[in-house]
């Protein structure tokens, strides 16, 4: 053994096999993850709300130490937290312009609050810096259960608001127009992204939750502008992050947050450069001579 | 709903794309009009000019079912509006869209025939067919599968002409299309529109603060200052003489080139008109 800090506290696979039997619980409650946060994440980046998004976990976050400090189910506390954030939100502000300088007023109330319940906690130190920034061997079956719940929630919900939800986040006006509720869909987005908010906080921690959220979407719309494959990239992406981060963060002794930003991120600047080369910023001319209109 | 609303519900036959009757807007105290009757028959074009503030968006909002009359009543295609109603289609101001929005050209305008519907989206056979027809129509074959967000503002605005037309409505509603555009896209769209009248014939109520770029197509005028309005074709509302009577103050048309000027009209609300355009 070395002393001070070596590779091998970054990686080391000795033992793989066994460790692997420890985690299978992440490795699904990982895969849900991705799956509720690439699809969710789509409408985050259509609908600009990635700053709500860290709003949203931080007050989770604060639910969740609560929970701790109390000595109640922290799934709950944070999802307590994450939905109260996300109702706030939704009444003080319908467009992200609004929302804005509400969720900068919210978010560092309820990081100090996280850390005051934090500091009066006696219990296990680890369990505190998880909320923070992920824990990795700690999703036991109740909690699995509790994860794979929400994820139902979260994924048949979108399902039934998908296309008007994708309809009045990209064009709210219009879709107004067409009778879209466009009014009703904001709140209930905002529910939605609370619990998934909720639900990933458990994993990756409330300060890199925007690592699954926006990450793995941001990356997709670089590359497509097909609505078909957008949300089955962005998933893809999704978990890769977090399945492929877990795998990582198994053989070392640090938190699993690192890796799956890593990779979330890694993804995206791939993304990007593949955009830039298939699609160059200046468009070849179409056989319509549309050359000049101004835009906004 | 089918990608054909015509033969899931029939329109009844022979009634005005749109009916006003005896309609008045208010808001509290001040009326925006009153008194409004008019019929739009099918396949006819429609102007919608006026003060700012003399209710031409408010019109809109009311033909949308967004906003309900304070008097009288409207029907569109013969039945009662109703927010979001499949008779209409609307064609907004051209606003910039995103360069990474996640829609192809031909999704945008899929999003004019379906996207009010609940459900995931998935491909549809039956609304590729729709709306490759609907692109044919307005010349945007070529760019179709292009990301819409990385198209030009005239070709997006020919898009939204598509989008508008993509639910076959019995009314089409736009409101400033050409707002942005420069003279030649304005004209080029002001043709799109005229053309896709005649071919489904859709009637057009067409909003604009300018009519120059479809006064050639303009069957009628409606006028709207100072909580009145003048109906009639071009030729006889815009005149000196009609809106110096609408404004009650002296107004004065010029014409110049081809192209109608209003001046002045300041009274009630000031500045009503933008007498140059691009």
């Amino acid at each position: 053994m070395t002393t001070g800090i070596g590779w091998n506290d970054v990686f080391d696979f000795r033992d793989y096999g066994a460790l692997l039997d420890l985690v299978h619980n992440s490795l699904y409650a990982g895969a849900l993850l991705g799956l509720v946060g690439g699809l969710v994440g789509v409408f985050v980046v259509a609908r600009d709300l990635p700053f709500a998004v860290h709003g949203i976990s931080e007050l989770s976050f604060a639910g969740a130490a609560a929970a701790l400090l109390l000595g109640v189910n922290v799934v709950l506390g944070s999802l307590v937290g994450s939905v109260l954030a996300a109702v706030l939100f939704g009444v003080l502000g319908v467009r992200a312009k609004e929302h804005n300088s509400a969720i900068g007023v919210l978010m560092p109330f309820g990081l100090g609050l996280g850390v005051l319940f934090l500091a009066l906690y006696q219990g296990r130190s680890a369990n505190k810096f998880g909320l923070l920034t992920g824990q990795i061997v700690a999703v036991d079956d109740p909690q699995l259960l509790s994860l794979a719940i929400i994820a139902t929630v979260v994924v048949a919900a979108l399902a039934v608001v998908w296309r008007p939800l994708l309809f009045a986040s990209l064009d709210p006006e219009l879709a107004a127009a067409r009778g879209v509720p466009v009014r009703v869909l904001s709140p209930v987005f905002m529910l939605v992204l609370g619990l998934a908010v909720a639900m990933s906080v458990q994993i990756v921690g409330a300060l890199l939750v925007l690592a699954l959220l926006v990450t793995p979407a941001a990356a997709a719309v670089r590359v497509s502008a097909s609505p078909f494959l957008v949300p089955v990239l962005s998933v893809a992406f999704a978990v890769t992050a977090v399945v492929g981060g877990t795998l990582l963060a198994l053989g070392s002794s640090i938190p699993i947050s690192p890796y799956v930003t890593t990779v979330s991120f890694t993804t995206y600047l791939v993304c990007r450069l593949v955009g830039r080369v298939r699609r160059p910023a200046a468009r070849p001319a179409t056989a319509v001579p549309d050359a000049v209109a101004p835009r906004r | 709903m089918s990608a054909h609303p015509r033969g899931r519900d029939p329109r009844p036959p022979g009634a005005p794309a749109l009916r006003l009757r005896d309609a008045g807007l208010a808001f509290g105290e001040r009326r925006l009009w009153t008194g409004l009757d008019l019929d739009v028959a099918p396949g006819e074009f429609v102007a919608v000019l006026g003060a700012n503030g003399a209710g031409k968006t408010s019109l809109l909002k009311v033909v949308l079912g967004q906003r309900p009359l304070s008097a009288g009543t409207i029907e569109v295609a013969g039945r009662p509006v109703r927010r979001g109603g499949r008779d209409i289609g609307y064609v907004p101001q051209q606003r910039g869209l995103e360069a990474t929005t996640p829609l192809r050209a031909r999704d945008f305008v899929r999003l004019g025939l379906d996207g009010h519907r609940w459900g995931p989206l998935l491909p549809s056979r039956r609304a590729d067919a729709a709306v490759d027809r609907v692109l044919a129509a307005v010349g945007a074959t070529s760019y179709a599968d292009a990301p819409v967000g990385r198209l030009s503002g005239g070709e997006q605005q020919r898009l939204r002409v598509a989008q508008g037309i993509v639910g076959d409505p019995a009314l089409l509603l736009c409101d400033e299309p050409l707002l942005s555009l420069d003279l030649h896209h304005a004209q080029a769209v002001s043709r799109l529109v005229d053309r896709c009248r005649h071919d489904s014939g859709a009637a057009v109520l067409f909003v604009t603060h300018d009519i120059n770029p479809v006064l050639p197509y303009v069957d009628r005028v409606l006028y709207l200052a100072a909580g009145r309005f003048r109906i009639g074709p071009p030729a006889e509302v815009m005149t000196s003489t009609t809106l110096s009577e609408l404004y009650g103050s002296p107004v004065e048309v010029v014409e110049s080139g081809g192209r109608l000027l209003v001046v002045g009209g300041a009274a009630p609300s000031p500045h009503p008109h933008e007498e140059v355009s691009s």
